[in-house]
Protein backbone atom coordinates (compact mmCIF):
# COMPACT_ATOMS: atom_id res chain seq x y z
CA UNK A 1 0.00 0.00 0.00
CA UNK A 2 1.66 3.47 -0.98
CA UNK A 3 2.15 5.55 2.02
CA UNK A 4 -0.88 8.43 1.54
CA UNK A 5 -3.61 5.97 1.38
CA UNK A 6 -2.11 4.32 4.28
CA UNK A 7 -2.30 7.44 6.04
CA UNK A 8 -5.31 8.06 5.41
CA UNK A 9 -6.56 4.72 6.43
CA UNK A 10 -5.39 4.68 9.57
CA UNK A 11 -6.58 8.10 10.40
CA UNK A 12 -10.10 7.24 9.32
CA UNK A 13 -9.84 3.89 11.46
CA UNK A 14 -8.92 5.28 14.32
CA UNK A 15 -11.15 8.14 14.27
CA UNK A 16 -14.04 5.87 13.90
CA UNK A 17 -12.72 3.56 16.28
CA UNK A 18 -12.49 5.80 19.07
CA UNK A 19 -15.77 7.65 18.63
CA UNK A 20 -17.45 4.68 18.63
CA UNK A 21 -15.42 3.37 21.94
CA UNK A 22 -16.08 6.75 23.46
CA UNK A 23 -19.59 5.83 22.98
CA UNK A 24 -20.25 2.78 24.12
CA UNK A 25 -18.15 3.75 27.13
CA UNK A 26 -21.58 5.56 28.47
CA UNK A 27 -23.09 2.62 28.19
CA UNK A 28 -20.02 0.95 30.27
CA UNK A 29 -19.92 3.46 32.42
CA UNK A 30 -23.52 2.93 34.17
CA UNK A 31 -23.66 -0.64 33.48
CA UNK A 32 -20.74 -1.15 35.88
CA UNK A 33 -21.19 1.42 38.08
CA UNK A 34 -24.63 0.00 38.54
CA UNK A 35 -23.51 -3.42 39.52
CA UNK A 36 -20.88 -2.12 41.86
CA UNK A 37 -23.98 -0.33 43.79
CA UNK A 38 -26.37 -3.22 43.40
CA UNK A 39 -28.74 -1.73 40.67
CA UNK A 40 -29.71 -3.07 37.46
CA UNK A 41 -28.71 0.15 35.54
CA UNK A 42 -29.89 0.64 31.91
CA UNK A 43 -31.24 -2.19 30.64
CA UNK A 44 -34.30 -1.72 28.60
CA UNK A 45 -33.22 -0.14 25.62
CA UNK A 46 -31.96 -3.23 23.29
CA UNK A 47 -30.18 -6.41 24.35
CA UNK A 48 -28.18 -5.76 27.76
CA UNK A 49 -29.50 -1.99 27.81
CA UNK A 50 -27.14 -1.40 24.59
CA UNK A 51 -29.07 1.49 22.76
CA UNK A 52 -29.14 3.33 25.31
CA UNK A 53 -25.99 4.80 23.57
CA UNK A 54 -28.08 5.70 20.59
CA UNK A 55 -31.10 7.17 22.46
CA UNK A 56 -28.47 9.29 24.48
CA UNK A 57 -26.46 10.74 21.18
CA UNK A 58 -30.16 11.18 19.51
CA UNK A 59 -31.35 12.55 22.35
CA UNK A 60 -28.40 15.44 22.59
CA UNK A 61 -28.71 16.12 18.40
CA UNK A 62 -32.20 17.01 19.16
CA UNK A 63 -31.78 19.24 22.45
CA UNK A 64 -32.15 23.03 21.98
CA UNK A 65 -28.69 24.25 21.45
CA UNK A 66 -28.61 27.46 23.41
CA UNK A 67 -26.32 29.92 23.33
CA UNK A 68 -26.69 32.64 26.48
CA UNK A 69 -27.24 35.98 25.22
CA UNK A 70 -24.36 37.11 27.98
CA UNK A 71 -22.20 35.03 26.46
CA UNK A 72 -18.68 35.60 24.43
CA UNK A 73 -20.24 33.77 21.40
CA UNK A 74 -17.47 32.52 19.42
CA UNK A 75 -15.43 31.76 22.26
CA UNK A 76 -18.19 29.43 23.72
CA UNK A 77 -18.69 27.87 20.51
CA UNK A 78 -15.20 26.88 19.95
CA UNK A 79 -14.26 25.42 23.47
CA UNK A 80 -15.76 22.38 23.48
CA UNK A 81 -14.20 21.71 20.20
CA UNK A 82 -10.88 22.11 21.66
CA UNK A 83 -10.91 19.17 24.33
CA UNK A 84 -12.31 16.60 21.47
CA UNK A 85 -9.64 18.16 18.77
CA UNK A 86 -6.53 17.72 21.29
CA UNK A 87 -7.37 14.55 22.68
CA UNK A 88 -7.46 12.90 19.36
CA UNK A 89 -4.63 14.52 18.27
CA UNK A 90 -2.67 12.83 21.39
CA UNK A 91 -3.87 9.73 19.83
CA UNK A 92 -1.83 9.94 16.70
CA UNK A 93 1.63 8.64 18.58
CA UNK A 94 -0.10 6.40 19.82
CA UNK A 95 1.35 2.71 18.74
CA UNK A 96 -1.53 0.48 18.85
CA UNK A 97 0.14 -2.39 17.83
CA UNK A 98 3.76 -2.85 15.54
CA UNK A 99 2.97 -0.67 11.93
CA UNK A 100 -0.62 0.33 13.10
CA UNK A 101 -0.07 3.75 14.24
CA UNK A 102 -0.61 7.02 12.64
CA UNK A 103 3.18 8.66 13.25
CA UNK A 104 5.91 7.45 14.84
CA UNK A 105 7.31 10.88 15.91
CA UNK A 106 10.94 10.98 17.52
CA UNK A 107 9.45 12.98 20.13
CA UNK A 108 6.40 10.94 20.80
CA UNK A 109 6.21 11.28 24.20
CA UNK A 110 6.22 14.97 24.24
CA UNK A 111 3.85 15.81 21.73
CA UNK A 112 1.57 13.99 24.28
CA UNK A 113 2.04 16.21 27.17
CA UNK A 114 2.00 19.19 25.06
CA UNK A 115 -1.69 18.14 23.56
CA UNK A 116 -2.35 17.67 26.96
CA UNK A 117 -1.36 20.57 28.37
CA UNK A 118 -3.53 22.59 25.27
CA UNK A 119 -6.49 20.32 26.83
CA UNK A 120 -6.72 23.00 30.11
CA UNK A 121 -7.93 26.07 27.63
CA UNK A 122 -11.01 23.79 26.78
CA UNK A 123 -12.18 24.33 30.36
CA UNK A 124 -10.96 27.55 31.09
CA UNK A 125 -12.70 29.38 27.79
CA UNK A 126 -15.36 27.32 28.30
CA UNK A 127 -15.76 28.49 31.88
CA UNK A 128 -15.13 32.17 31.23
CA UNK A 129 -17.12 32.59 27.80
CA UNK A 130 -20.58 31.07 30.14
CA UNK A 131 -19.72 34.62 31.65
CA UNK A 132 -21.55 32.65 34.69
CA UNK A 133 -20.17 33.11 38.94
CA UNK A 134 -20.37 28.90 38.82
CA UNK A 135 -18.60 28.31 35.81
CA UNK A 136 -15.70 30.42 35.98
CA UNK A 137 -15.51 29.58 39.73
CA UNK A 138 -15.11 25.47 38.07
CA UNK A 139 -12.76 27.38 35.40
CA UNK A 140 -10.47 28.72 38.23
CA UNK A 141 -10.38 25.54 39.66
CA UNK A 142 -9.85 23.79 36.61
CA UNK A 143 -6.88 25.73 35.08
CA UNK A 144 -5.25 25.34 39.02
CA UNK A 145 -5.75 21.42 39.05
CA UNK A 146 -4.34 20.77 35.43
CA UNK A 147 -1.17 22.99 35.41
CA UNK A 148 -0.60 21.67 38.47
CA UNK A 149 -0.90 17.96 37.70
CA UNK A 150 1.03 18.35 34.19
CA UNK A 151 3.95 19.46 36.00
CA UNK A 152 3.83 15.85 38.00
CA UNK A 153 2.42 14.02 34.73
CA UNK A 154 5.98 15.17 32.85
CA UNK A 155 8.21 14.45 35.68
CA UNK A 156 6.99 10.95 36.45
CA UNK A 157 7.38 9.82 32.69
CA UNK A 158 10.84 10.84 32.79
CA UNK A 159 11.91 7.75 34.37
CA UNK A 160 10.48 5.86 31.42
CA UNK A 161 12.72 7.97 29.11
CA UNK A 162 15.64 7.56 31.14
CA UNK A 163 15.26 4.35 30.71
CA UNK A 164 14.51 2.98 27.79
CA UNK A 165 16.61 6.30 26.13
CA UNK A 166 14.26 7.58 23.87
CA UNK A 167 11.28 9.89 23.58
CA UNK A 168 10.00 7.55 20.67
CA UNK A 169 6.87 5.82 21.92
CA UNK A 170 7.58 2.36 19.90
CA UNK A 171 11.03 2.38 21.41
CA UNK A 172 9.69 2.67 25.16
CA UNK A 173 7.65 -0.47 24.28
CA UNK A 174 10.11 -2.36 22.94
CA UNK A 175 12.72 -1.67 25.72
CA UNK A 176 10.20 -3.67 27.83
CA UNK A 177 10.70 -6.84 26.24
CA UNK A 178 12.36 -8.07 29.51
CA UNK A 179 10.46 -6.57 31.99
CA UNK A 180 7.23 -3.63 32.45
CA UNK A 181 8.39 -0.54 33.44
CA UNK A 182 5.47 -0.74 35.94
CA UNK A 183 8.32 -3.05 37.95
CA UNK A 184 10.94 -0.57 37.38
CA UNK A 185 8.88 2.41 37.39
CA UNK A 186 6.29 1.92 40.16
CA UNK A 187 6.02 4.97 41.73
CA UNK A 188 6.15 7.05 38.13
CA UNK A 189 3.38 4.07 37.64
CA UNK A 190 1.23 5.62 40.70
CA UNK A 191 2.02 9.30 39.94
CA UNK A 192 0.83 9.24 36.31
CA UNK A 193 -2.02 6.61 36.89
CA UNK A 194 -3.03 9.94 39.99
CA UNK A 195 -2.15 12.97 37.62
CA UNK A 196 -3.62 11.06 34.79
CA UNK A 197 -7.04 10.98 36.55
CA UNK A 198 -6.59 14.64 37.91
CA UNK A 199 -6.02 15.56 33.67
CA UNK A 200 -8.85 14.26 32.84
CA UNK A 201 -10.71 15.39 35.54
CA UNK A 202 -12.24 12.12 36.19
CA UNK A 203 -15.06 11.60 39.58
CA UNK A 204 -12.12 11.86 42.38
CA UNK A 205 -10.72 14.71 41.25
CA UNK A 206 -13.88 16.22 39.00
CA UNK A 207 -13.18 19.51 41.08
CA UNK A 208 -14.17 21.92 38.17
CA UNK A 209 -17.52 20.47 37.96
CA UNK A 210 -18.31 19.66 41.08
CA UNK A 211 -21.86 19.57 40.91
CA UNK A 212 -22.97 19.60 44.84
CA UNK A 213 -21.47 22.96 44.99
CA UNK A 214 -20.96 24.66 41.73
CA UNK A 215 -23.89 23.25 39.71
CA UNK A 216 -22.00 21.56 37.11
CA UNK A 217 -19.16 23.81 36.78
CA UNK A 218 -17.18 25.25 34.12
CA UNK A 219 -20.09 23.85 31.66
CA UNK A 220 -23.03 24.67 32.96
CA UNK A 221 -24.57 27.06 30.41
CA UNK A 222 -23.88 24.50 27.90
CA UNK A 223 -26.62 22.24 26.70
CA UNK A 224 -27.56 19.95 23.13
CA UNK A 225 -24.38 18.39 21.53
CA UNK A 226 -21.70 21.29 22.93
CA UNK A 227 -22.31 19.81 25.96
CA UNK A 228 -22.23 16.11 24.17
CA UNK A 229 -18.28 17.38 23.12
CA UNK A 230 -17.26 18.12 26.69
CA UNK A 231 -18.70 14.24 27.82
CA UNK A 232 -17.14 12.56 24.80
CA UNK A 233 -14.18 14.52 25.23
CA UNK A 234 -14.43 13.14 28.34
CA UNK A 235 -14.21 9.30 28.03
CA UNK A 236 -11.82 10.04 24.87
CA UNK A 237 -9.29 11.25 27.60
CA UNK A 238 -9.99 8.40 29.98
CA UNK A 239 -9.12 6.18 27.03
CA UNK A 240 -5.73 8.22 26.22
CA UNK A 241 -4.88 7.96 29.70
CA UNK A 242 -5.69 4.38 29.84
CA UNK A 243 -4.03 3.65 26.49
CA UNK A 244 -0.90 5.81 27.43
CA UNK A 245 -0.88 3.68 31.03
CA UNK A 246 -0.76 0.59 28.83
CA UNK A 247 1.86 1.93 26.41
CA UNK A 248 4.86 3.69 28.85
CA UNK A 249 4.11 1.24 31.66
CA UNK A 250 2.48 -1.79 30.84
CA UNK A 251 4.65 -3.05 28.00
CA UNK A 252 1.82 -1.71 25.34
CA UNK A 253 1.17 -4.57 22.28
CA UNK A 254 3.65 -7.27 23.68
CA UNK A 255 2.34 -10.16 25.01
CA UNK A 256 2.68 -13.88 24.53
CA UNK A 257 -0.11 -15.86 22.20
CA UNK A 258 -3.02 -13.93 21.33
CA UNK A 259 -2.19 -11.12 18.50
CA UNK A 260 -0.37 -7.60 19.69
CA UNK A 261 -3.94 -5.50 19.18
CA UNK A 262 -5.82 -7.81 21.51
CA UNK A 263 -3.49 -7.29 23.87
CA UNK A 264 -3.65 -3.31 23.54
CA UNK A 265 -7.13 -3.56 23.97
CA UNK A 266 -7.62 -5.90 27.00
CA UNK A 267 -4.75 -3.91 28.93
CA UNK A 268 -6.52 -0.37 28.12
CA UNK A 269 -9.90 -1.63 28.34
CA UNK A 270 -8.81 -3.07 32.24
CA UNK A 271 -7.33 0.53 33.26
CA UNK A 272 -10.62 1.99 31.71
CA UNK A 273 -12.73 -0.75 33.75
CA UNK A 274 -10.37 0.55 36.71
CA UNK A 275 -10.88 4.49 36.14
CA UNK A 276 -14.60 3.35 36.60
CA UNK A 277 -13.95 1.75 39.67
CA UNK A 278 -12.08 4.78 40.78
CA UNK A 279 -15.27 6.56 40.09
CA UNK A 280 -17.89 4.51 42.16
CA UNK A 281 -15.44 3.94 44.97
CA UNK A 282 -13.77 7.47 46.32
CA UNK A 283 -15.11 10.61 47.37
CA UNK A 284 -14.28 13.94 45.91
CA UNK A 285 -11.45 16.10 47.96
CA UNK A 286 -11.21 19.68 48.84
CA UNK A 287 -10.27 21.67 46.81
CA UNK A 288 -7.25 23.25 48.51
CA UNK A 289 -6.50 19.22 49.34
CA UNK A 290 -5.94 18.38 46.19
CA UNK A 291 -3.66 21.34 45.37
CA UNK A 292 -1.73 20.43 48.74
CA UNK A 293 -1.60 17.18 48.04
CA UNK A 294 0.02 17.60 44.54
CA UNK A 295 2.47 19.99 45.78
CA UNK A 296 3.52 18.69 48.93
CA UNK A 297 3.38 14.97 48.40
CA UNK A 298 3.50 14.24 44.40
CA UNK A 299 5.82 16.77 42.84
CA UNK A 300 8.97 15.46 45.98
CA UNK A 301 7.94 12.11 45.61
CA UNK A 302 8.45 12.50 41.41
CA UNK A 303 11.46 14.22 41.66
CA UNK A 304 12.84 11.48 44.15
CA UNK A 305 11.87 9.18 41.51
CA UNK A 306 13.84 10.66 38.96
CA UNK A 307 16.72 11.29 40.97
CA UNK A 308 16.77 7.56 41.94
CA UNK A 309 16.40 6.92 38.42
CA UNK A 310 19.39 8.86 37.04
CA UNK A 311 21.33 7.17 39.76
CA UNK A 312 21.15 4.19 39.19
CA UNK A 313 20.99 3.87 35.20
CA UNK A 314 24.62 5.66 36.04
CA UNK A 315 25.82 3.44 38.06
CA UNK A 316 24.52 0.26 35.98
CA UNK A 317 25.60 1.58 32.66
CA UNK B 1 7.89 22.09 2.81
CA UNK B 2 8.28 25.35 1.91
CA UNK B 3 5.05 26.40 1.05
CA UNK B 4 4.17 25.40 4.84
CA UNK B 5 6.49 27.33 6.21
CA UNK B 6 5.70 30.75 4.32
CA UNK B 7 1.85 29.92 5.48
CA UNK B 8 3.07 29.16 9.19
CA UNK B 9 4.79 32.67 8.93
CA UNK B 10 1.80 34.67 7.73
CA UNK B 11 -0.58 33.08 10.49
CA UNK B 12 2.14 33.90 12.62
CA UNK B 13 2.30 37.58 11.97
CA UNK B 14 -1.21 37.72 11.40
CA UNK B 15 -1.78 36.22 15.08
CA UNK B 16 1.06 39.04 16.48
CA UNK B 17 -0.59 41.56 14.69
CA UNK B 18 -4.58 40.63 16.05
CA UNK B 19 -2.77 40.58 19.58
CA UNK B 20 -2.01 44.26 19.52
CA UNK B 21 -5.52 45.90 18.00
CA UNK B 22 -7.90 43.41 19.85
CA UNK B 23 -10.01 45.85 22.28
CA UNK B 24 -10.99 42.61 24.62
CA UNK B 25 -7.91 41.29 26.88
CA UNK B 26 -9.12 37.22 26.25
CA UNK B 27 -9.53 37.53 23.04
CA UNK B 28 -5.86 39.11 22.88
CA UNK B 29 -4.43 36.85 24.64
CA UNK B 30 -5.72 33.57 22.75
CA UNK B 31 -4.51 35.30 19.27
CA UNK B 32 -1.11 35.69 21.46
CA UNK B 33 -1.28 31.68 21.61
CA UNK B 34 -1.88 31.16 18.38
CA UNK B 35 1.33 32.85 17.76
CA UNK B 36 2.64 31.07 20.05
CA UNK B 37 1.65 27.50 17.99
CA UNK B 38 2.20 28.57 14.82
CA UNK B 39 5.26 30.05 16.39
CA UNK B 40 6.61 26.35 17.65
CA UNK B 41 5.42 25.04 14.41
CA UNK B 42 8.10 27.19 12.52
CA UNK B 43 10.44 25.51 14.71
CA UNK B 44 9.25 22.17 14.18
CA UNK B 45 9.41 22.93 10.03
CA UNK B 46 12.99 24.32 10.75
CA UNK B 47 13.75 20.69 12.36
CA UNK B 48 14.30 21.51 16.13
CA UNK B 49 11.30 19.41 16.94
CA UNK B 50 12.48 19.07 20.74
CA UNK B 51 12.10 23.08 21.07
CA UNK B 52 9.28 23.27 18.91
CA UNK B 53 7.24 20.78 21.41
CA UNK B 54 8.96 22.45 24.23
CA UNK B 55 7.45 26.05 23.12
CA UNK B 56 3.85 24.55 23.40
CA UNK B 57 3.97 22.77 26.96
CA UNK B 58 5.58 25.45 28.31
CA UNK B 59 4.93 28.63 26.88
CA UNK B 60 1.33 27.91 25.51
CA UNK B 61 0.23 25.22 27.48
CA UNK B 62 1.32 26.78 31.14
CA UNK B 63 2.19 30.53 30.80
CA UNK B 64 -0.68 31.78 28.85
CA UNK B 65 -2.65 29.69 31.25
CA UNK B 66 -1.51 31.29 33.92
CA UNK B 67 -1.86 34.79 32.06
CA UNK B 68 -5.91 34.10 30.89
CA UNK B 69 -5.96 32.94 34.63
CA UNK B 70 -5.40 36.47 35.62
CA UNK B 71 -7.33 38.22 33.80
CA UNK B 72 -9.96 36.00 34.33
CA UNK B 73 -9.74 36.59 37.82
CA UNK B 74 -9.92 40.37 36.89
CA UNK B 75 -12.88 39.95 35.39
CA UNK B 76 -12.48 42.75 32.96
CA UNK B 77 -15.52 43.24 31.23
CA UNK B 78 -17.33 45.81 28.73
CA UNK B 79 -15.53 48.85 30.48
CA UNK B 80 -12.19 48.02 30.25
CA UNK B 81 -12.50 47.20 25.99
CA UNK B 82 -14.03 50.78 26.09
CA UNK B 83 -11.55 52.07 27.54
CA UNK B 84 -8.92 50.24 25.83
CA UNK B 85 -10.48 51.73 22.02
CA UNK B 86 -10.38 55.03 23.89
CA UNK B 87 -6.83 54.89 24.48
CA UNK B 88 -6.29 53.45 20.86
CA UNK B 89 -7.09 56.23 18.64
CA UNK B 90 -5.66 56.43 15.34
CA UNK B 91 -2.99 59.04 16.65
CA UNK B 92 -1.47 56.68 19.20
CA UNK B 93 -0.47 54.65 16.61
CA UNK B 94 1.84 57.49 14.71
CA UNK B 95 4.61 57.13 17.27
CA UNK B 96 5.45 53.19 17.34
CA UNK B 97 5.16 52.81 13.76
CA UNK B 98 7.19 55.30 12.84
CA UNK B 99 9.97 53.66 15.51
CA UNK B 100 8.75 50.23 13.69
CA UNK B 101 9.60 51.57 10.60
CA UNK B 102 12.95 52.60 11.08
CA UNK B 103 13.68 48.98 12.15
CA UNK B 104 11.84 47.29 9.29
CA UNK B 105 14.04 49.28 7.37
CA UNK B 106 17.05 48.13 8.89
CA UNK B 107 16.02 44.59 8.61
CA UNK B 108 15.64 44.99 5.20
CA UNK B 109 19.00 46.57 4.33
CA UNK B 110 20.85 44.16 6.43
CA UNK B 111 18.73 41.10 4.61
CA UNK B 112 20.03 42.92 1.26
CA UNK B 113 23.96 42.16 2.64
CA UNK B 114 23.33 38.87 3.60
CA UNK B 115 24.45 36.35 1.04
CA UNK B 116 21.30 34.75 0.89
CA UNK B 117 20.93 31.43 3.35
CA UNK B 118 18.16 29.26 2.75
CA UNK B 119 16.98 27.29 5.99
CA UNK B 120 18.45 23.78 6.29
CA UNK B 121 16.07 21.23 7.34
CA UNK B 122 18.03 18.96 9.41
CA UNK B 123 16.46 17.42 12.39
CA UNK B 124 17.84 18.22 15.95
CA UNK B 125 17.50 15.34 17.98
CA UNK B 126 16.33 15.80 21.72
CA UNK B 127 19.73 14.07 23.06
CA UNK B 128 22.11 16.92 20.93
CA UNK B 129 20.08 19.35 22.69
CA UNK B 130 20.66 18.50 26.04
CA UNK B 131 24.67 17.71 25.20
CA UNK B 132 24.91 21.43 24.55
CA UNK B 133 22.84 22.41 27.36
CA UNK B 134 24.87 20.37 29.93
CA UNK B 135 28.31 21.09 28.35
CA UNK B 136 28.98 24.05 26.44
CA UNK B 137 26.15 26.23 28.34
CA UNK B 138 26.28 24.80 32.32
CA UNK B 139 26.58 28.43 33.05
CA UNK B 140 23.13 29.57 31.61
CA UNK B 141 21.86 26.42 32.55
CA UNK B 142 22.92 27.34 36.44
CA UNK B 143 22.42 31.07 36.22
CA UNK B 144 18.82 30.39 34.56
CA UNK B 145 18.22 27.67 37.71
CA UNK B 146 19.54 30.54 40.53
CA UNK B 147 17.37 32.84 38.89
CA UNK B 148 14.29 30.67 39.25
CA UNK B 149 15.51 29.61 42.80
CA UNK B 150 14.87 32.96 43.70
CA UNK B 151 12.00 33.22 41.77
CA UNK B 152 10.13 30.46 44.61
CA UNK B 153 11.71 31.77 47.31
CA UNK B 154 10.26 35.49 47.04
CA UNK B 155 6.86 33.59 45.90
CA UNK B 156 6.73 31.31 48.98
CA UNK B 157 7.39 34.82 50.86
CA UNK B 158 4.87 36.32 49.85
CA UNK B 159 2.33 33.57 49.49
CA UNK B 160 2.80 32.87 53.14
CA UNK B 161 -0.39 32.97 55.16
CA UNK B 162 -0.65 35.50 58.22
CA UNK B 163 -3.28 33.80 60.18
CA UNK B 164 -5.36 36.24 62.21
CA UNK B 165 -8.37 35.59 64.22
CA UNK B 166 -11.49 36.86 64.34
CA UNK B 167 -12.41 35.32 67.78
CA UNK B 168 -11.55 37.48 70.83
CA UNK B 169 -10.96 34.09 72.56
CA UNK B 170 -8.12 32.90 69.80
CA UNK B 171 -6.23 36.39 69.75
CA UNK B 172 -4.25 35.90 72.30
CA UNK B 173 -2.58 32.91 70.91
CA UNK B 174 1.02 32.62 69.80
CA UNK B 175 0.77 32.83 65.59
CA UNK B 176 0.47 29.13 64.25
CA UNK B 177 1.98 29.89 60.68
Amino acid sequence: MTEPYHYLLMIVLVLFTLTSVAALLIWVERRLLALWQDRCGPNRAGPLGLFIVAADTLKLFFKEDWIPPFADKRIFVVAPAIVAATVLLSFVVVPFAPNLLIADLHIGLLFFLAMSSMGVYSIVLGGWASNNKYSLLGALRGAAQMISYEVFMGLSLMGVVMLSGSFRLTDIVLAQQDYWFIFTQPLGFIIFLIAGVAETHRLPFDIPEAESELVAGFHAEYSGMKFGMFFIGEYLGITLISAMLTTLFLGGWLGPVLPPILWFILKTSAFIVLFILLRASLPRPRYDQLLEYGWKILLPLSLINLLVTGAISLLTS
Amino acid sequence: MTTAWYITAAITLVSTLMVITRHYPVHALLYLNVSLISLALLFYLMGAHFAALLQIIIYAGAIMVLFIFVIMLLNLGQETATQEKRWLKPKVWIGPCLLALILLVQFTYSLSLSKGETYINNVVEPKAVALSLFQSYMIGVQLAALLLMAAVVGAAHIGRHKRTNVHRFLQHKPDES
